[in-house]
């Protein structure tokens, strides 16, 4: 391992869930690589399979899943050949996880203290230094008074200060690369903006990469320097924000971007719909032979329904699963 | 924990029911100290008298003293029964947790051997290990053990399956943190609160069985004195004296009364999602 080695290099996964119909082919073909001090942002909608790509990163599939094909390399070891004791250590050690919904993240019972205390059991330090770690970290995410604090349980704070505790879980771990699974989705508009907020200063004393999965477009371009943009289960697009928010390629990645109410012009007046992508997402137990989202893209031709295209790439970085995309 | 008593204490019940289980413990503890009498000392001419001030109780058929043989039955009661209650409860959480938490084919397994040995009627079970093994304290205890793991097995099971799929284990877990890491830390908190209740509230059946298998002569073996017994040597002379049935009776009622109080006390004191501000 060097320093060009990414943090996270996958290559070709497919992951399948078996189910009473047959097996539900979750992702296909995913690759996407985290480099050194960079924050990468995986942007999809609900059941696009971020979750599952981020699950198979640290090996917590469900019993149910199976790797199909492909490679997931975190710093240059192949996470997909662990064993037990290397896994462990990968999972907290070298990364860490923030969930989605911070009201069931922490436990009930279980002091703030006492968790944050407990996770540090890599540590071999006395408790009361993993403490002062404890109360310093919760510090810095901006829980007020965290001498006093600390000792509450998790039904004394509110979403946005479970979320903050939960962050600062992770940063205890100081991992090479942070995880973060829609930290927002589950709080308010102006928690969501505090927390993208915290985000941002960690990412700034962080010494690690950030891997931050949203369906929120604007979180995405505030936060990462490269997007990768998946539709049912696999990558359409993926490149530089500036490229994927000012030059998309791939139609999804336009029609997403149409989408997000943020950025609908003015002049469409207060009584305009709101824009949406018609159609619903395929069934990933009959995947078409076709290119995947031949059946809701506007530009759709006879060459789409034939094969599903492979990535072009566009250069610096920027690809699009389209065959269109080398067009124009 | 200072914090625990007082809240407890606040509770009129938890008090009482503390109460009751201290002088319950306090009276067996100090038996010897509180028995004017050896409780197997015979005194033939004064038998099956009522209270008196040389015997507070009265005495029974042979003339012992019954409040002597009260506090040292009560002896035999708790050792029964904390014994018991604590290795099946120490045993039924391990089993519990691994069967809920662990693969597939052991939570069957388990599971079989759980409802293998509930499907025994308690009775039938205790007098065929009495008949196996003979009437002794450590019998009733091994009884009692065996036909409890299940209950609390079953119960740490079920809570343990449903805190299987919160995001907080698989927070845990996503820090690096194994399987007994994971059940002992986070598993155990969330489960222990409703086992305690469930154990406290399991000490009186205990007693009742003790009482009851001594009652029919395959407890505690005689002259070795017991709740059960006293009600056995009471139930001959109902017609002569009430005294005895009432001895042997009250601190079964007073013991079972006094653990379920503590035990729902205790529950509302260790969840601090109850605690009050």
């Amino acid at each position: 391992m060097n320093a060009t080695t990414p943090i996270l290099e996958i290559a070709g996964l497919s992951v399948s869930f078996a189910t009473p119909r047959g097996p539900v082919r979750a992702l296909r073909d995913v690759s996407l690589v985290v480099p050194r001090d960079r924050v990468v942002g995986i942007v999809g909608e609900s059941g696009c399979g971020k979750t599952t790509l981020i699950s198979s990163i640290l090996r917590l599939l469900a019993p149910n899943a199976t790797v199909d094909a492909g490679s997931i390399r975190f710093e240059g070891d192949d996470v997909l050949a662990m064993g037990n004791t290397a896994l462990q250590h990968l999972r907290g050690g070298r990364a860490a996880m923030v969930f989605q919904d911070p009201m069931s993240a922490l436990n009930p019972v279980v002091s703030i203290a006492r968790q944050m205390i407990d996770i540090q059991f890599r540590n071999g330090a006395p408790k009361a230094e993993k403490r002062a770690r404890a109360v310093a970290m919760l510090r810095r995410v901006g829980i007020p008074d965290p001498e006093e604090r600390i000792d509450g349980y998790a039904h004394r704070f509110s979403g946005g200060m479970r979320q903050r505790i939960a962050i600062a879980m992770a940063l205890l771990m100081n991992p090479a690369l942070l995880i973060a699974d829609e930290p927002t989705t589950a709080l308010d508009v102006t928690l969501e903006a505090q927390i993208v907020r915290l985000i941002r200063d960690i990412k700034r004393d962080l010494a690690g990469s950030i891997l931050f999965v949203s369906h929120n477009l604007g979180l995405i371009a505030e936060l990462c320097d490269e997007v990768v943009v998946m539709y049912a289960g696999e990558v359409v697009e993926r490149g530089d924000v500036r490229q994927i928010f000012h030059a998309p390629r791939h139609p999804y990645t336009r029609l997403l971007l149409a989408c997000d109410p943020a950025r609908i012009p003015e002049s469409g007046g207060a009584g305009a719909a709101l824009p949406t992508i018609k159609g619903g997402l395929p069934d990933l137990a009959a995947l078409p032979s076709s290119c995947i989202f031949a059946p809701r893209c506007p530009d759709a031709e006879a060459r789409c329904l034939h094969g599903a295209p492979a990535m072009v790439d566009l250069g610096a970085g920027h690809a699009a699963r389209c065959v269109r995309a080398g067009n124009d | 924990m200072t914090g625990a008593l007082r809240r407890l204490l606040r509770e009129p019940l938890g008090a009482l029911g503390l109460g009751l289980v201290l002088v319950i413990v306090a009276s067996a503890v100090f038996a010897d100290a509180l028995a004017a009498y050896p409780p197997t000392q015979l005194d033939v001419r004064n038998r099956l008298s009522g209270p008196t001030a040389q015997h507070w109780f009265g005495t029974d058929h042979l003339g012992r003293d019954t409040f002597s043989r009260v506090v040292h039955g009560g002896r035999i009661a708790l050792l029964v029964s904390l014994v018991s209650v604590g290795l099946s409860l120490a045993i039924g959480l391990v089993l519990g947790m691994i069967a809920g938490y662990g693969p597939r084919w052991l939570d069957n397994l388990l599971m079989l051997v759980f409802d293998a040995v509930r499907s025994f009627p308690t009775i039938m079970f205790a007098l065929a290990v009495v008949t196996l093994f003979g009437p002794s304290l450590e019998t009733v205890i091994l009884i009692v053990v065996v036909t409890s793991i299940p209950v609390h097995g079953r119960i740490v099971r079920t809570q343990t399956l449903s805190l299987k799929a919160q995001e907080f284990i698989l927070a845990e877990r996503a820090m690096g943190a194994g399987p007994v890491r994971v059940l002992f830390h986070h598993v155990l908190p969330n489960v222990i609160g409703p086992v305690l209740i469930l154990a406290s509230m399991e000490v009186p059946v205990v007693i009742a069985i003790e009482a009851g298998l001594s009652f029919l002569g395959l407890g505690v073996r005689p002259p070795t004195p017991s709740w059960g017994s006293i009600l056995n040597d009471g139930y001959g002379f109902i017609r002569d004296t009430p005294w005895l049935i009432l001895a042997g009776g009250l601190p079964v009622v007073m013991t079972t009364l006094g653990f379920t109080f503590l035990g729902e006390a205790l529950r509302d004191v260790f969840d601090p999602r109850l605690k009050r501000e």
